[in-house]
Order: C-alpha cells, then sequence, then structure tokens
C-alpha cells in the first residue's frame, strides 16, 4: 500500500485531513444483477470518518472505458478493526463499468475521506431511516454508529422488489426494526409510507429522521417532519469535480431564513438538513 | 544549489509552479501545505455576490472536462474579509484574480483588491462564460485595450492579463496588453467547447457551452504560449492542460516563465508538490542549475522545419 504524503497542515487547524491512497482490492463482487460490492485494504487514516461521507475514487482506464474525472461513492461500510472500507455500487457508467473490471489484488486510488456525514446527536434517541434503492447504501454505517452509540432505528427500505433490498440482513443483524417496501407487493406508495411512519410516531416517537435516493421520501419526510417538529437529514448527490470545494461544480440550491442559497455538495454536504433540501 | 526561482515583473517566485485561477481554494491547505507553491491564484472574484451558471456545471469529455461554472463569487467585501487573510499566513505571493463586465467595473474593483496582502491582480478579461456566447474583452485588440488602459490606472500592483483562446488574433490582443499596462500574460483561458447527450439530446452543461480543460487542450494552450512569448517583452505565464512534469518542461521551453496547474489537481489533488519534486530532479538530471536555463531554450530552427519535424515524429 503506498501512501502518498498527503498531510493536514497542523498549524492551520483544518477539521481533518484527507489522504490519497492506492489501495488493494480484496474482493469485487456482483451482489444481484444490478449492485456490486467492493471492499478495499485500507489504512487507518482512510477509515476515520463517519457515515455520509464519500470518497472520490480514480477510476482505472480499460480498452472501452476511459473515464476521466474521478468518481464521488458513499461509503457503504468502514471496519477499522479488519482494515476495510466498503463501497455498494451501481454500474450505470463509465466510470463504475472501469471500477467493475478490477480484480481482487489490483490496485485503486482514492481520495478522501470528503465531506460531511451524518449526525446524530445526544437526545436522538429513536432514529428512523427511510431509503430507497441505492439510497440504503449511503445510509447503511448509520446503522453501525446507532448500534455503537445505543440508539434505537427502524429503517424502512424500498425497491422495486425484494431482489432488491440489499442491506435488510445487514440492518437485522444489528438489531434494526427492518420494514421492507417493495413495488412488486404494491407496498412501496408513498401513502403506506407515511401511514407506516405515522404509526411508528404514535407508538414509540421518532427523534430524527435520516434520507438517501428518492424525491418522493423527501418530500414526505419534509412534510411529517413539518407537521411533528421531527428533524431530519438527507444525503444529496450532485456531479462533481475535485470533491473537495475548490471547483464548485456540485452545488444545489437550498432554502434557508426565507431565501435560496447554492452550497457545495461535496463541502457543505454531502449531508444537509432535511427541510432545508430542494428536490429535482 | 539548484535555483527554481522565477521572475514574473517585480515578484519573484520560489518556483514556476502555482494553481490555475477556479482551481484552487483554501480547502487544499487540507491536502498539503499551501506553503510549497510558487504563488497562489484565487478564484475569481466580482464586485457583487453572484451565484453562477445552472447544473450541470461540468462534464466529462474523453481526456479532458468542460466547465460552466459561471463565476459564482460571494462578493468583494466578504472576499477581502475572509481570503485575504487566509493566505497571510504564507509567503508565497497571493494573486487576486477578478472579473466585471464593464471596463469600468472592472477598474473599480481592481482598485479595491489593491489592498496590503494582495501582490498581484489576475484580471480575468476572458472567462467564456460571462459574456453572451463568451464573448470577452480578450477576444479583440481594441477590447483588450480599452480596458487595460482602464485598469492600469487604477492599482500600481501588478497586472497579469489572463487571454482567451477564444480568438483568431492571438499575438494581437497579447502586444495590445502588454502595450497597454500588463505586466504578465497568463495564456490562456479555457476553450470554449460544447458536449451533447444523444440520448436526451441535451447539451451536456445547464449553460449549453463552457470551457475544455486538461490534457486534451494543451497543445492549442501551449502553441498559444509559444507565439505569445515571441510577440511580448513581459513574462508569459503558460496555463492549459498541464498535468505532468514533462508538461510544466514543455511550457517552460516554449518560453513561458511559470505555469498555472489547474484540471489536473481535480484529479491529484497534491499534482503541484509533486511536479515541483520532479523538476527539481529533471533538471539535475540535464545538468541545469537553474530554472531560468529552460525558460525559452526552445531550438526554433527545428521546430520550424517541416520535414526534420516529420521524420522526427514516431
Amino acid at each position: 500500500m503506498n501512501i502518498s504524503a498527503l498531510q493536514t497542515h497542523p498549524k492551520f487547524g483544518q477539521p481533518h485531513s484527507i489522504h490519497e491512497v492506492e489501495c488493494a482490492i480484496k474482493s469485487n463482487q456482483p451482489v444481484n444483477d444490478e449492485y456490486r460490492l467492493l471492499i478495499l485494504d485500507a489504512p487507518s487514516e482512510l477509515l476515520d470518518c463517519e457515515p455520509g461521507q464519500f470518497f472520490h475514487l480514480l477510476c482505472p482506464l480499460t480498452r472501452n472505458q476511459q473515464p476521466y474525472l474521478r468518481r464521488p461513492m458513499s461509503i457503504y461500510g468502514y471496519y477499522p478493526d479488519k482494515g476495510e472500507l466498503h463501497f455498494l455500487y451501481k454500474v450505470a457508467g463509465e466510470g463504475t463499468a472501469a471500477i467493475g473490471t478490477l480484480g481482487t489484488g489490483d490496485k485503486l486510488n482514492v481520495l478522501g475521506p470528503l465531506g460531511r456525514g451524518f449526525d446524530i446527536l445526544p437526545d436522538w434517541r429513536n432514529l428512523l431511516l427511510v431509503a430507497r434503492g441505492v439510497g440504503l447504501a449511503t445510509l447503511a454505517p448509520l446503522a453501525l454508529e446507532a448500534r455503537r452509540l445505543d440508539r434505537k432505528l427502524t429503517a424502512i427500505c424500498s425497491a422495486r422488489s425484494e431482489h432488491f433490498l440489499l442491506s435488510l440482513d445487514y440492518f437485522r443483524n444489528l438489531g434494526v426494526n427492518v420494514i421492507p417496501l417493495t413495488d412488486e407487493t404494491a407496498t412501496s406508495d408513498i401513502n403506506n409510507m407515511r401511514a407506516i411512519i405515522e404509526k411508528l410516531l404514535a407508538e414509540d416517537g421518532i427523534d430524527a429522521m435520516y434520507t438517501c435516493g428518492s424525491n418522493r421520501i423527501l418530500k414526505l419526510l419534509q412534510s411529517i417532519g413539518k407537521a411533528h417538529d421531527i428533524p431530519g437529514q438527507i444525503a444529496l448527490e450532485q456531479q462533481m469535480a475535485c470533491g473537495i470545494g475548490m471547483c464548485q461544480c456540485c452545488v444545489r440550491a437550498f432554502r434557508r431564513d426565507g431565501d435560496v442559497v447554492n452550497e457545495r455538495v461535496c463541502k457543505e454536504g454531502p449531508v444537509f438538513d432535511l427541510q432545508e433540501a430542494i428536490g429535482c | 544549489m539548484l535555483d527554481l526561482t522565477t521572475q514574473i515583473g517585480s515578484l519573484t517566485l520560489k518556483n514556476p509552479i502555482m494553481p490555475a485561477s477556479g482551481t484552487f481554494s483554501e480547502d487544499l491547505a487540507q491536502v498539503f501545505d499551501l506553503g510549497a507553491l510558487g504563488a497562489h491564484v484565487t478564484k475569481t472574484v466580482t464586485r457583487e455576490k453572484r451565484s453562477g451558471n445552472p447544473t450541470p456545471r461540468v462534464c466529462e469529455v474523453r481526456g479532458s472536462m468542460l466547465n460552466s461554472i459561471g463565476i459564482p463569487s460571494k462578493g468583494i467585501e466578504a472576499f477581502k474579509a475572509a481570503v485575504i487573510p487566509f493566505y497571510a499566513r504564507y509567503d508565497a505571493p497571493l494573486v487576486v484574480s477578478i472579473s466585471a463586465g464593464s471596463t469600468d467595473e472592472f477598474a473599480t474593483l481592481c482598485e479595491e483588491v489593491s489592498v496590503p496582502g494582495v501582490a498581484a491582480v489576475e484580471v480575468n478579461i476572458s472567462c467564456p462564460n460571462i459574456e453572451e456566447d463568451g464573448k470577452a474583452f480578450a477576444m479583440r485588440p481594441s477590447t483588450t485595450e480599452a480596458v487595460m488602459r482602464k485598469l492600469r490606472d487604477a492599482t500600481d500592483l501588478p497586472l497579469w492579463a489572463k487571454l482567451t483562446p477564444n480568438t483568431g488574433e492571438t499575438t494581437e490582443v497579447a502586444k495590445a496588453a502588454a502595450e497597454t499596462g500588463a505586466d504578465a500574460l497568463v495564456v490562456s483561458n479555457t476553450l470554449l467547447a460544447m458536449a451533447i447527450d444523444i440520448k436526451t439530446r441535451r447539451p451536456k452543461l445547464g449553460n449549453l457551452m463552457g470551457g475544455l480543460s486538461g490534457p486534451a487542450f494543451k497543445p492549442i494552450a501551449l502553441r498559444m504560449a509559444y507565439q505569445c512569448a515571441k510577440s511580448v517583452e513581459i513574462p508569459v505565464i503558460g496555463c492549459g492542460g498541464i498535468s505532468s512534469v514533462e508538461d510544466v518542461i514543455e511550457y517552460l521551453i516554449a518560453g513561458c516563465a511559470a505555469v498555472q496547474v489547474g484540471t489536473a489537481t481535480f484529479i491529484e489533488p497534491a499534482i503541484m508538490v509533486r511536479m515541483i519534486d520532479e523538476l527539481n530532479t529533471y533538471l539535475q538530471s540535464q545538468g541545469l542549475s537553474s530554472v531560468a536555463e529552460l525558460v525559452g531554450s526552445i531550438e526554433d530552427e527545428q521546430a520550424s522545419d517541416g520535414l526534420i519535424f516529420m521524420e522526427a515524429a514516431p
């Protein structure tokens, strides 16, 4: 493993250092028809991260794929004890297709950890996580952190079919109350989701909500959050170039203090206040 | 002892490598000690607060990228309050990039940024995103002259004019800038370009067009930098597609006294530090003792002979 000499300059008190590291691939296997799990052998500097943060991956060049820019990918799991960094990804374009060609022992250059992760404030005891599709990957590390902090977590996981519900066992093994919803069983519609959340609210209460991956879920949680005064956070995506705040390519608009402001997803995010987020 | 210093008018830089405006910010201090660089060049600031162009602001093309950021700016007051003090902790000279929509506004802004802590003003008279259809002051000698005269009167600080590749009059514009008071030229900004999504049939950038940067643009920018260095007496700072020390060396040989590195930093954030080390190694390997020996050392006769060039090609 070759750790480049990227160091935070201590006297300037930057929040945390960003590292560029060539990591060896432990495995890169399909988990279903659409998603693959990439496991990297990572040094402790990279694993000093938080749920919701991301890494910027330098995709390899292949005969068919010539990606130029890095690809941002949210953390699916980080395990300092095992020295592992996990990414769950869908092969969607040139960059992810190139990453898909890598095998065990190959090297992948990663930059990170980047961005601002999720908060779990001390008085947030009952947590609700609602995700659709690949949004589950971004929210998965929250479950691990919730267990570490001894918080109660319910995960409403929505997907087209049972086949695409990726992290159910992962969540269950962490003691999460999992509620799977699918289009196939006609349970994933927004009205049913609202009824389920209202029931959870009435039974145990919800102190904070987290989401990623769906505009409709964002709007639903904003509505519930406003009605019941429940805080929440959302992880957002945007095309980006540098990943560390310099280029300002990845801005999105947010409602704040009666105004609309642009924020960089890579730097001020990717995790933002639920009520400030504006859907696409 | 190798001498990496280079002279840009009255400014002595400890090495010839600095960031290109728009691809550098205080955020990079999380990655390496910014004090290693020859100079610091800020993102372009405008007088008023600006939000920039609609998204998507970036797309990838083979070997390069397009951007249409649109100069988002916190405005000059916020800039002076936060950005200039941040760079005061480093000894590398601070170069502030400015842009405006009219000559008068340009001059006023130039005056406003001419404050202690600022070593030079880079005047972005070239950005393809701010004027309609990418037109900019530096597309014509007459508009270059008009704005540079006003800017020269507005400050005693060194003025670096950043030129555009979107002109057919490269050397005329370069001469116009030099004759009206520029202390150095930055050659160049990005090349106006476009990409279309064939599935949606929509342009890939929210602003329809944007600036091409990265390795695919380098031969064009290098040619321009060479032409400008031949045409003017003031220093030329090469900028465009530099992504390796070999690229840096090419620009220096072509006649540039320094270079700016932009898009490559997005791929490898600490690339400028690596380039400084590798430039040292290159000078040693060539038996050179200073960067100055390299600057403008191009053998023109050979390059101008088409037959020799063709025979030399692989």
